[in-house]
């Protein structure tokens, strides 16, 4: 992954700076029932509507059990059902349950123009919702499709990791209510030590494709704060294999476009002058049988 | 689940829709408008001062339809201030490395150059009331304005494919080619809205008429490869453009909007409004297949839907 240090806050923008222990999720999928007491305590805990209609308006998928079907706006947590049945009577559901990433180096973090969005003491992303303004360019940049507009405030929202809770060392709310443990709440570095034993663990039962996704301090994004035990490919949990940073575009899209502007703007001159010297000298033609 | 996909499949659409195809259609024009009337400014005749006063007024017009544009588009409208003042420190707001924030800004100083463009423009007109504006067409000042609205006209014209770029959505982000083949298709339309409205106002010069379609012709040329290389570069991202979308950029953009006109522009009595009119036509119909194809591929739960 290229990926390259770009300051990630503006000058003077308001941040956090007591610098605490980084806190994050491990998400162990191959324990997580479906059950999405997740969801539902993140939406009491953070006053989040059942849809973005307020709930007046049940609407159902028609495609899977899963009627919540993406994070939006309103819906900062996600159980994905992953239903695979290749036969009728033979198959498997993946649960797991979905949250925003709190990367390391933050993609949404890095475009917002407005300093909305900053990282916190605890080394988490949060949207300022009294600065955001909407403009929608940390949508695009997020690399899982984790950020939406919420309908209420028509601000950008996602979650907070509960900085509220953490601020009072209270458990973010959805890990809080996990009945399996699935979510797990703490510092980084033991998650990491606690989600590597549980890989082990699992491949010593005969799971031999569990594996880690963001755990790597070295990989996509320098890591992801909230990361995931998987049981599959990554894609198979609608999660991007080499997740990327907006700004590996940033140097060659502007250094093109500079060319570019350089190029029409030595044409369009030369076109210009070469066209003034044609009329200067058809204009020398015409005078000079008048002056004979 | 198809696993060979660009981690780009897997982002959620912005709801980047006809607003910003408006503000990249009609921002792109007013750019080019005051590439224009820079090159006029400082390269023509006195022959030229109707075509530098249009392009002036598009310039300065565009400006101010997409700002509000712009700011309608805000989920937040009354907020657009935040882009450029920090509202919990009262500082300016400027971050180099974001595209939208560059964009702010290039905004900003393109509107006060096409003002003084326009000013310029209206003094030289001999209006009493605004006699003591001539200092706009005297040096250093006429020079300043001019190569100002050159740089801030070109910055304006390829920024905005940059903003694409640096995000993580399909197609914008697979390539870095969009600003290039933004800033030709804006220098095309803004020569080809000239063209319409000087013929519309009856200041047809024909050595100015001949210079706008020599220059469109070369820029068409450079917008055509750039489009290629574009579509090279995005890889097994182009399969994002296997419907409709693909074939609206290559009879509507490509043929239509490029090939038509050149062929149209070569013969030596051809009509002004054809094919400035079909280069309008695929500009637009340019920027609607960039932003809507994306917008359309959006990841919902473990299911990419396109």
């Amino acid at each position: 992954m290229g990926t390259r240090a770009l300051p990630i806050v503006a000058p003077g923008t308001a941040q956090s700076t007591a610098k605490q222990e980084p806190m994050g999720f491990f998400t162990d999928t191959s324990i997580c029932i479906g059950c999405k007491a997740c969801e539902v305590a993140c939406k009491e805990w953070n006053q989040l509507p059942a849809r973005g209609d307020g709930g007046a308006h049940l609407e159902m998928s028609g495609q899977s059990y899963d009627n919540t079907l993406r994070l939006s706006g309103d819906t900062w947590r996600h159980v994905k059902f992953v239903e695979q049945f290749p036969q009728p009577y033979e198959g498997r559901w993946l649960m797991m349950s979905d949250v925003c990433k709190h990367c390391v180096q933050a993609p949404c973090l890095e475009v917002c123009p407005t300093g909305a969005i900053i990282r916190t003491e605890f080394d988490t992303v949060v949207i300022q919702s009294d600065t955001c303004n909407g403009c929608r360019d940390c949508i695009g940049a997020c690399p899982f499709g984790v950020i939406d507009i919420n309908h209420v405030s028509n601000t950008a929202q996602k979650c907070t990791l509960c900085y509220d809770r953490i601020s009072v060392g209270l458990e973010p709310a959805c890990s809080k209510a996990c009945p399996t443990d699935s979510i797990q709440f703490g510092p980084i570095s033991e998650l990491r030590e606690r989600a590597a034993a549980r890989v082990v663990q699992l491949r010593e039962q005969g799971e031999s494709r569990a594996h880690l996704y963001g755990a790597d301090p070295n990989g996509p994004l320098g890591g992801l704060n909230s990361f995931f035990l998987l049981v599959d490919e990554p894609e198979v949990y609608g999660l991007p294999r080499e997740p990327k940073m907006p700004s590996r575009n940033l140097v060659p899209g502007s250094l093109l476009s500079t060319f570019g502007a350089l190029v029409m703007a030595f044409v369009g001159a030369l076109t210009l002058r070469a066209s003034r010297m044609r009329d200067v000298a058809r204009a020398r033609r015409e005078d000079a049988p008048r002056a004979d | 689940m198809q696993t060979d996909l660009p981690s780009t499949f897997f982002t959620a659409p912005p709801g980047f829709g006809w607003p910003i195809i408006t503000y990249f259609f009609l921002g792109g024009i007013a750019a080019g408008a005051l590439l224009l009337a820079g090159l006029l400014r400082l390269f023509g005749t006195a022959a030229d001062r109707p075509y530098i006063r249009i392009a002036s007024i598009v310039a300065l017009v565009g400006a101010f339809i997409s700002v509000i544009v712009l700011i309608l588009d805000l989920s937040a409208p009354l907020r657009f201030w935040h882009m450029v003042i920090q509202n919990n420190t009262g500082r300016l707001m400027f971050k180099w490395w974001s595209p939208m924030s560059d964009g702010i800004w290039i905004l900003t100083l393109f509107s006060f150059f096409a003002l003084v463009a326009v000013l310029e423009s209206l003094a030289l007109e001999d209006r009493p009331r605004l006699r003591g504006l001539r200092f706009l067409s005297r040096a250093p000042f006429h020079a300043v304005g001019a190569i100002g609205g050159i740089v801030f006209g070109l910055a304006l014209a390829g920024y905005t494919g940059v903003l694409l770029a640096v995000t993580n959505r399909p197609l914008w982000a697979d390539s870095s080619w969009l600003g290039i083949v933004f800033l030709f298709s804006a220098v095309s339309t803004a020569i080809a809205t000239l063209l319409l409205l000087s013929h519309w106002r009856n200041v047809d010069s024909a050595i100015t008429n001949d210079w706008l379609a020599r220059f469109d012709n070369v820029t068409l040329v450079l917008e055509f490869f750039a489009i290629v290389f574009f579509l090279i570069s995005l890889g097994g991202a182009a399969r994002a453009l296997l419907n409709a979308w693909g074939v609206v950029l290559v009879l509507g953009v490509i043929v239509v909007g490029i090939i038509l006109p050149l062929v149209i522009q070569r013969r030596p009595s051809h009509s002004v409004v054809l094919p400035a009119v079909l280069v309008l036509t695929g500009g637009l119909l340019l920027r609607m297949v960039i932003m809507l194809s994306s917008e359309q591929i959006h990841v919902s739960g473990v299911q990419v839907f396109r």
